[in-house]
């Protein structure tokens, strides 16, 4: 066999893997959206969500957890991505650590923080027993947006924090440690170093880190629908119910679209803003 | 043994071998229920039968999936009547099954329901339940002067509600009003029935108006966590909540753990009467399925009476066959079971049917009456506008559905009017 042609072999499966489950369903959802269930062209999907009652609610909700979440979860990642980078001893064990909550599905955490919240949860117990409350109190209902919003940004902190800081750490490892030593001879404190040095030169890490966990605040779930459920509608959530509970298809590829548009549109943000040419690359 | 029920569990295959009946079913899904299915109800059946429960999305999905490849496993579907018009197409005509079980055939207007307002018979009736109220013992104290519990008005239920909050300094009613709470139900088979005497047409009238008012007023000694709550047999046995309102089958936990604690009681009435509204699983064949006979046959053992007592005990859902139900029956059967025929018998009685002729528009049926919910109840909005908004929303469900008026509508010609 011809040599030159091993790499393709060697990326053929999953080029079709890709296809099959990635390429072909987006197709397929595409056009649901803009048809209906007879095949004209159309665009009363959009109209069916736009003018339900949770569209608004659902979009400002995704929008505004993508905004707190990520970027509290950019400043805890090159934070702690630098202490990790600093360490001599114990550094595998301390990353092992704080990438626990990456192997746990994201259902699981959503149970993991509402046993913890819950009127007869953890949290509660522990403040009745040390006599800051007189008795479970519920803190969780539609009542309280600001608890439940509360609750899922930590949920969601504590949970993904650590996709950034994978892709950090290995961006820090890149770096030449002679731009510090020369950065240091004009004398240039810590944080002069980490202003003019270490962030310019992340850029790249910090590009592909941002986009990957700007996409996945969007589609946002699990941890909603255990924390928030109804009061707190999200795109993915209101995709998922006019997918089953209302048995609209179209519409929840009207859905599925307009969180493609986003993250299309955030991602394109992202590669202007972060755009390294390629010359000054590393 | 081992093999007929553990394996297949163990295998959690889904491929049927040629002699075996796949009865795939959104009911009898919770863990202990399916097991009891297998394990004393499906066990006599002469013949080779692999109970499959599931939700219902994937239910749906797969039975279209098999029904557009043209390649159907499945023998016999187990479902709720309003689940059924979602699948309507993908289903065989049964009248032939109808005639071979005449224990169901007698309740005419349950094996009525199974035709899906169509010519022929979609399912047959396999099981029923209602909705009814439960009440922690301790909360009885609290119950209005000259009250009766069996025979409550909506507006006692609100003086008793507010009592609750009063004494215990907590709001102690609570509704199954969460992500799979059944809330809908109650709107669309109780309130609505009880002050309006309608579902659809009356649904932005005068009485409606009061009604949502009325129910807003009430929600301020409900307990905030019901937007939570999809069992309210949980809040109920953590004593969150002592007076709810569920599905029979969604309270049994707490009357079998604890008895003594609970008491079930008939929904309140209200201007127009008693509103209720049974519930109704049935089975159907679906179209090609690989061995026609062999459903029939599992479709006519489960609506044999001593099996249908069987699955009584198994699942909490009652026999649609008229049977005298033996003295060994489970706590839940003895307290809901009066307060069951006590709802339906009273004489302010005021029986809501189950949507018909909606098909695959059930699910936006359920959810206008859930959004008019939220709207007015949870976010405060104004409820004239909600529901001149809601009934246009109605209306076109109505009118893609071409789905005619039930009861307790009066009946219609043509499509169901919204006013």
């Amino acid at each position: 066999m011809n040599i030159k042609s091993y790499p393709y072999i060697l990326i053929a499966p999953s080029i079709l893997f890709l296809l099959a489950f990635f390429v072909y369903p987006f197709i397929e959802v595409f056009s649901q959206a803009f048809t209906t269930s007879n095949g004209e062209i159309t665009l009363k999907n959009f109209d069916t969500i736009f003018n339900d009652f949770n569209f608004l609610p659902s979009l400002k909700n995704t929008l505004l957890l993508a905004l707190v979440v990520v970027p509290v979860q950019l400043c805890m990642a090159i934070g702690m991505s630098l202490m990790i980078s600093k360490m001599k001893k114990g550094r595998d064990t301390v990353l092992y650590i704080w990438t626990i909550p990456l192997g746990i599905s994201d259902l699981a955490a959503g149970i993991i923080w509402l046993a913890l919240l819950d009127q007869n949860g953890f949290l509660n117990s522990f403040l009745f027993s040390v006599g800051i409350i007189d008795g479970p109190e519920s803190w969780l209902n539609y009542n309280n947006p600001v608890a439940i919003f509360a609750a899922i940004v930590f949920a969601e902190i504590w949970r993904a924090t650590a996709i950034l800081l994978v892709i950090l750490v290995s961006g820090i490892g890149l770096i030449p440690k002679e731009y510090y030593e020369a950065a240091e001879i004009f004398g240039a404190n810590a944080w002069v170093r980490l202003w003019k040095v270490t962030l310019p030169l992340l850029r790249p890490s910090l590009q592909t880190a941002l986009i990957l966990r700007t996409l996945l605040a969007f589609e946002v779930f699990a941890v909603v629908m255990i924390l928030g459920g109804t009061n707190m509608p999200v795109l993915m959530g209101e995709a998922f119910n006019w997918a089953f509970s209302y048995r609209d298809a179209g519409a929840a590829a009207a859905y599925a679209v307009v969180i493609l548009g986003l993250s299309v549109a955030f991602t394109l943000f992202y590669l202007k803003v972060l755009h390294v040419p390629k010359e000054a690359q590393i | 043994m081992i093999k007929k029920i553990i394996l297949p569990i163990l295998l959690g295959s889904s491929i049927a071998s040629a002699s075996e009946v796949v009865f795939y079913s959104t009911q009898a899904n919770p863990l202990k229920e399916a097991d009891a299915m297998r394990n004393d109800v499906l066990i006599n059946f002469d013949g080779e039968v692999k109970f499959l429960p599931q939700e219902a999305g994937p239910f749906f999905s797969r039975i279209e999936a098999e029904s557009r490849a043209g390649s159907v496993t499945l023998g016999v579907l187990g479902a709720l009547h309003g689940q059924f018009p979602q699948i309507q197409d993908s289903l065989d005509s049964i009248d032939d099954v109808l005639g071979s079980v005449p224990e169901i055939k007698s309740n005419k207007t349950m094996s009525e329901l199974g035709k899906l307002g169509s010519q022929n018979q979609k399912y047959i009736p396999w099981m029923q339940a209602t909705y009814i109220m439960a009440a922690n013992k301790k909360a009885l104290p609290y119950l209005p002067a000259g009250a009766d519990v069996n025979a409550l008005t909506y507006d006692e239920l609100a003086v008793w509600a507010a009592n609750l909050k009063e004494a215990t300094g907590d709001a102690k009613l609570g509704f199954p009003a969460g992500e799979k709470g059944l809330m809908h139900r109650f709107l669309q088979g109780y309130l609505y029935p009880s002050f309006t005497h309608s579902v659809v047409t009356d649904f932005r009238g005068d009485d409606a108006k009061a009604m949502w008012a009325w129910f807003r007023d009430l929600w301020q000694d409900v307990n905030p966590r019901s937007t939570a709550y999809s069992l309210m047999q949980e809040p109920l046995l953590t004593e969150e909540v002592w007076v709810a309102f569920d599905h029979t089958a969604r309270l049994k936990d707490a009357f079998d753990q604890r008895p003594d604690d609970f008491i079930a009681f008939p929904a309140p009435s209200a201007k127009a009467g008693r509103g209720f509204m049974p519930v109704i699983a049935g089975l159907a064949i679906p179209a090609g399925t690989p061995d026609r006979a062999a459903s029939v046959e599992l479709i006519k053992y489960l609506s044999q009476p001593e099996v249908q007592v069987k699955t009584l005990k198994a699942t909490g859902f009652y026999p649609i066959a008229n049977v005298e139900l033996p003295a060994d029956l489970p706590a839940n059967v003895r307290i809901a079971g009066k307060a069951i025929s006590m709802q339906a018998n009273a004489a302010d009685a005021l029986p809501s049917m189950l949507p018909v002729g909606l098909g695959d528009m059930s699910g936006q049926f359920s959810k206008a009456y859930k959004d008019t919910f939220q709207q007015i109840v949870l976010r405060n909005a104004d409820i004239d506008q909600i529901l001149d908004r809601q009934a246009m929303v109605l209306k076109t469900i109505m009118v893609s559905a071409n789905a005619p008026c039930w009861a307790p509508d009066k009946p219609s010609d043509g499509v169901c009017p919204v006013n």
